[in-house]
């Protein structure tokens, strides 16, 4: 079985299928992007995978488990981490609090010995912050640590959500449309980000994406989804000529 | 302007900034230590009075300013904690032990009831909660055998240590005691994970719960933590009034609460203190005013209620962040002097937000 494995789910909403007896399947270690016309169902399959939409049918499987009647805050201890389309940061936490949460999952403190915050709640505190360090060593966010999220540039919140995702140590990541609305330079550099996420981080990458150029040089396997039916899956030179992606983009 | 240079990853834990911040609330503290020395017993009441909303608003503040759940019903907590004190203390158990009692029954109180209503959200949330305060007080009524009903309930006379809590000074201490304990604990709940889920929570439910966050027990846990809170500032409201009835703990002492936490400032714990300072100072200051009113004016009855609404929509509408954001906002001037801006306080632009789900 494979390392992440989507069978047969189908999403329905009144009359409309969002998704269709979608099935595909990612190994481990891979960068698999997901491509599509806006109201396609990418992101309907994201919110099916962290469990916030209730599949009509069909089964998750992660790791060697079936993790479709998962509780949605059960998926992050799993070691699944998302970001989102429209960016769901904490507005009025600083960097540090947001990349904190990051790491909720690893609390082992009970409710009393935080109300004396004792040394062992400390202790834990400075653990967690060491690892929140090596994020934001990672995705050089040094000088943003004390900044309130709303007085932040947009792109600035994208890495914040990138990193806030990191520091729950994933194996596998979810990223909805990392490059929307970034710059050239920060498109980039986050191509060179996820790539080492892949290989120093050893962590599998699921994403969502529409720049074509990015996907290309970041991705090795892409799959092209429309009206909630997958329409083609190969390496991203087979997707790009692909003539059944071409008539979905620009039509007949 | 001081810039902090941080050496070690301790600075961002502690509870101070920096030895400007030790110094002014340590002489705080002292000030308030001889304030029995300073003004006469009438004003101390009024201070220890305003120590008791403090410690409620402590309790409201947790549960509206930094988990972004409304509440119309608190002062069924005040009530809960005053009746249950009340209660014990006239069947011989000593105020020593009644206290963690009561605290231990609001929270409970506040999990149980919290687990059922928290699964509605905004408009439906306030409504349930003033349901809840309409609840209490009715139950505060029927059960004559806890509460006495409608004849009321006579708070016993109390010592602690041989000495006699009726002396204002003694109670104004005890009252200064467990604010200063409840900042404390305050504090170290909203510094650590519990305290950073209760904000996440706040600023989006969905990125919550996609980090791990279980919001069902959280939501629950900061409606308990946030009655245990209330409860204890109940008891020590059963000692400033003396007498219990249930009409005491109605809609209006909850609105008071409200007022609080918005006129002080929502999201953080100084303003708490400076709406328990407007509120408390604030029937006073009415009182004050009537007398230089014209009689057509000064002898309305409803005058109190109106001044308190119209404080509340005005402070929405032209200072959100309360007292505590005007105060930020004056030091920054000063700090800034000559080069401050209006616009560094003013909102980003929102970007939009996932959709709902």
């Amino acid at each position: 079985m494979s390392y992440f494995e989507i069978k047969d789910i189908t999403v329905t909403f009144g009359g409309v299928k969002a998704l269709n007896n979608v099935s595909f399947s990612v190994n481990k270690g891979e960068i698999f992007t997901i491509i599509g016309p806006n109201g396609a169902g990418k992101s309907t399959l994201f919110n099916v995978i962290s469990r916030i939409y209730e599949p009509g049918n069909g089964e998750i499987h992660f790791n060697n488990q079936n993790i479709s009647k998962s509780k949605p805050h059960q998926i992050a201890r799993l070691g699944i981490a998302r970001t989102f389309q429209n960016l769901e940061l904490f507005e009025n936490a600083t960097v540090l609090q947001n990349l904190l949460l990051g790491r909720h999952i690893y609390k082992k403190s009970n409710l009393l010995n935080e109300l004396f915050f004792t040394p062992k709640v400390k202790k834990t505190e400075l653990e967690h912050r060491l690892k929140v360090e090596e994020v934001i060593d990672f995705l050089n966010l040094q000088h943003y640590r004390d900044i309130i999220i709303s007085g932040l540039p947009y792109g600035v919140r994208k890495n914040v959500e990138l990193a806030r995702a990191l520091c729950t140590n994933p194996k596998l990541l979810l990223l909805d449309e990392p490059s929307s609305g970034l710059t050239n330079e920060e498109t980039i550099d986050l191509g060179f980000w996820i790539k080492d996420i892949q290989s120093l981080l050893n962590i599998t990458v699921v994403m969502i994406e529409h720049d074509m150029s990015f996907v290309n040089k970041v991705s090795d396997r892409v799959l092209a989804l429309n009206y909630g039916e997958i329409i083609a899956t190969g390496l991203p030179e087979e997707i790009k000529n692909n003539d059944k992606v071409k008539v979905a983009y620009m039509g007949e | 302007m001081r810039f902090i240079f941080k050496t070690k990853y301790d600075q961002d834990i502690s509870v101070t900034r920096h030895g400007g911040d030790r110094f002014w609330y340590s002489l705080l503290i002292i000030g308030m230590l001889f304030m029995p020395l300073l003004i006469d017993d009438f004003y101390l009441g009024e201070i220890s009075y305003i120590c008791i909303l403090a410690i409620a608003g402590i309790g409201l503040m947790i549960l509206s300013g930094y988990t972004g759940l409304a509440s119309l019903g608190h002062a069924a907590f005040l009530g809960i904690g005053a009746y249950t004190h009340a209660f014990l203390l006239t069947h011989g158990i000593p105020f020593i032990l009644s206290i963690p009692i009561v605290i231990i029954v609001s929270f409970l109180v506040g999990a149980i009831i919290g687990i059922p209503i928290l699964r509605l959200s905004g408009m439906y949330l306030a409504i349930a909660t003033l349901a809840l305060c309409f609840i209490a007080e009715h139950v505060f009524i029927r059960w004559e055998h806890f509460t006495g009903g409608n004849r009321g309930l006579a708070v016993p006379y109390e010592e602690i240590f041989g000495i006699s809590l009726t002396n204002s000074a003694v109670f104004y201490y005890l009252c200064l005691f467990f604010l200063i304990i409840s900042m404390f604990a305050a504090i170290n709940i909203l510094r650590s994970p519990t305290g950073r889920a209760f904000v996440a929570i706040r600023d989006s439910e969905i990125a919550a719960q996609s980090l791990g966050v279980n919001l069902g027990i959280y939501k629950a846990l900061s409606f308990a933590i946030s009655g245990a809170f209330t409860g204890l500032a109940g008891a020590l409201l059963a000692h400033y009034i003396g007498y219990l009835a249930p009409d005491i703990f109605n809609i209006f002492l909850s609105l008071t609460l409200l007022l609080l936490i918005v006129v002080g400032g929502m999201g953080s714990l100084h303003g708490t203190i400076f709406g328990a300072i407007f509120v408390g100072f604030l029937p006073q200051l009415i009182a004050i005013c009537r007398d230089y009113l014209p009689s057509s004016i000064g002898s309305q009855p409803g005058l109190e209620p109106m001044l308190f609404g119209m404080i509340l929509v005005l402070f929405i509408l032209y200072e959100p962040l309360g007292i505590y954001g005007r105060w930020i906002k004056i030091k920054l001037f000063f700090e800034m002097f000559p080069t401050y801006k209006k616009q560094t306080f003013k909102k980003q632009k929102v970007f939009n937000k996932t959709d709902r789900v």
